[in-house]
């Protein structure tokens, strides 16, 4: 129905220009909303903070502080964009752009409901996976590029620490795809359907919670924000970014965020399906479940880096490595022996 | 070997994590202690040091008398005092000058006064927009002094006691 009135308004311009338009529409009407819940989560974040640290956060711009988000959007515009001398400059301003880009394009083939997706391919867990690991790049870059020891040692952090972790992470999604026996998000979640005790998380406890501390890990966020330490290198890579360069970093931290939040949500929460298969449950759209669980699963970043104090280096790389991809693999040994060798294999499946 | 399972149940199953998150989520629905600071203040002590000034008497004669005391005792050497006999004779000051940025606000002066003139109010809402604002003299002193006189009075009153 929207491509008919896309049609009706389009109708007359050449082939390759409405399927051009057609297609900057869609994503358009994914990157707006996203945009919209970064600004609006950003809000949440420092009113939730607030709320754990007994304070109320803040609440003088617009009517209970809901238009902060918009005033800090328009002092970040309006800023300048200092380019630190001898940093090498194209690389300098290529870098947000490269940490922002895979950030958005992970987006393209997350299916928000039944029939809400722009891309509902056969691979989409790989292309997640694939994109992910292609955040890294930037923050090494913006690292590089700034020509400052502290942006170089948070560079290096960060790096050390997203490959780490990057790998428990695949393995929790190896036994996901094991046990789903799809790459695809779609099919992944329609495996789940039957309510909230059919959901993956209950056979995948562990790798969920792997996957969770990874995904905070992954993200740079407290209590695994090393990468940032405000109190030893003051912001980490982005150190030297100001106005529009920073507010790229920061949107594309707050988009993977959410994106860690959703892919949680779709692999051990079931995605767009309501909890309850009965009357009332089942009316509601299913964007609404997968908006509300999203939310409760990014609510928990928050409650976590308002609760823990920052790991230290050697114990961040000790848990990746020497407890989460243990676990994580003995996990993968008990979903294929369980689901093929032993009478108790239906609930791995 | 049973505490080792022990250890061990209590590692994987979060628990120290679950403990410390029910802490914080349970100050999530607690009261807030915010003060909405422009519609909402603090109560301030009677001794509260704040913008100094120069009192009177009931009768509307300054009460400094040019001792120079607050002068001495004063460690930042904020306070400049000149004096020059008035024409009924008496000891008067023709520049009482403060300098806002070098006062730490110790209170000094007011001890050191023998005629309770130059106090510190309890005001501590002052900004300056010039450099030169920093130096308050005598007129602006007085003028403090007279605007706020029954505050300070009172304040005076309700620390006596004390004193």
């Amino acid at each position: 129905m929207i491509y008919d009135t896309f049609l009706f308004f389009a109708g007359w311009l050449p082939e390759p220009v409405q399927a051009i338009s057609w297609i900057v529409i869609k994503i358009t009407a994914i990157i707006a909303p996203l945009m919209a819940c970064v600004a609006y989560f950003t809000f949440a974040e420092r009113k939730v903070i607030g709320y754990f640290q007994t304070r109320v956060g803040p609440n003088r711009v617009g009517p209970k502080g809901w238009l902060q988000p918009i005033a800090d959007a328009m002092k970040l515009m309006f800023k300048e964009l200092v380019v630190p001398a001898r940093s090498n400059r194209y690389l300098f301003l290529f870098a947000p752009v490269l940490s922002l880009a895979p950030a958005l394009a992970a987006w393209a083939v997350i299916p928000f409901s039944d029939t809400l997706v722009l891309a509902n391919i056969d691979a989409g867990l790989l292309y997640i996976l694939a994109l992910t690991s292609m955040g890294v790049y930037g923050v090494i870059l913006a690292g590089w590029a700034s020509n400052s020891k502290y942006a170089f040692l948070g560079a290096m952090r960060s790096a050390a620490q997203i490959v780490a972790y990057e790998i428990a992470m695949g393995f929790a999604l190896v036994g996901v795809l094991m046990v789903a026996g799809s790459l695809n998000l779609h099919q992944i979640v329609t495996r789940q359907s039957g309510g909230f005790w059919e959901w993956y998380w209950l056979p995948l406890l562990p790798l969920m919670l792997v996957y969770f501390i990874s995904g905070v890990a992954e993200t740079n966020r407290a209590p695994f924000d090393v990468a940032e330490g405000e109190s030893e290198i003051v912001a980490g890579f982005h150190v030297e970014y100001s106005g529009m360069g920073f507010a790229v970093f920061f949107l594309a931290e707050y988009a993977n965020i959410i994106l860690i939040g959703a892919l949680m949500v779709l692999m051990f929460f079931g995605g767009w399906l309501p909890p309850v298969e009965i009357a009332p449950f089942t009316l509601l759209p299913g964007l609404f479940w997968f908006g509300i669980k999203t939310f409760i699963v990014c609510f928990l970043f928050l409650w976590l880096r308002a609760t823990f104090p920052r790991y230290r280096y050697d114990q961040i790389m000790r848990l990746g490595w020497k407890v989460l991809i243990p676990v994580t693999l003995v996990w993968i040994v008990v979903i294929g022996l369980g689901k093929f060798y032993t009478p108790i294999g239906f609930i791995f499946s | 070997m049973v505490s080792k399972l022990q250890q061990l149940y209590k590692t994987f199953s979060l628990q120290e994590l679950r403990k410390g998150m029910g802490v914080t989520g349970r100050q999530f629905f607690s009261k807030k202690t915010t003060i909405m600071y422009p519609e909402e203040k603090t109560p301030k002590s009677p001794r509260f040091r704040g913008l100094h000034a120069l009192r009177r008497y009931p009768n509307g004669e300054e009460r400094c008398i040019a001792c120079k005391l607050c002068e001495a005792v004063c460690p930042a050497l904020a306070i400049t005092i000149d004096s020059e006999e008035r024409e009924d004779g008496t000891r008067r000051t023709t520049r009482y000058d403060i300098d806002l940025f070098k006062c730490i606000y110790c209170g000094f002066c007011e001890e050191a006064c023998p005629v309770d003139s130059v106090v510190l109010t309890d005001i501590h809402e002052f900004h300056m927009e010039e450099n030169k604002e920093r130096l308050v003299d005598k007129r602006r002193l007085l003028e403090i002094g007279d605007k706020y006189e029954a505050d300070i009075a009172a304040a005076r009153k309700q620390d006596a006691p004390y004193r």
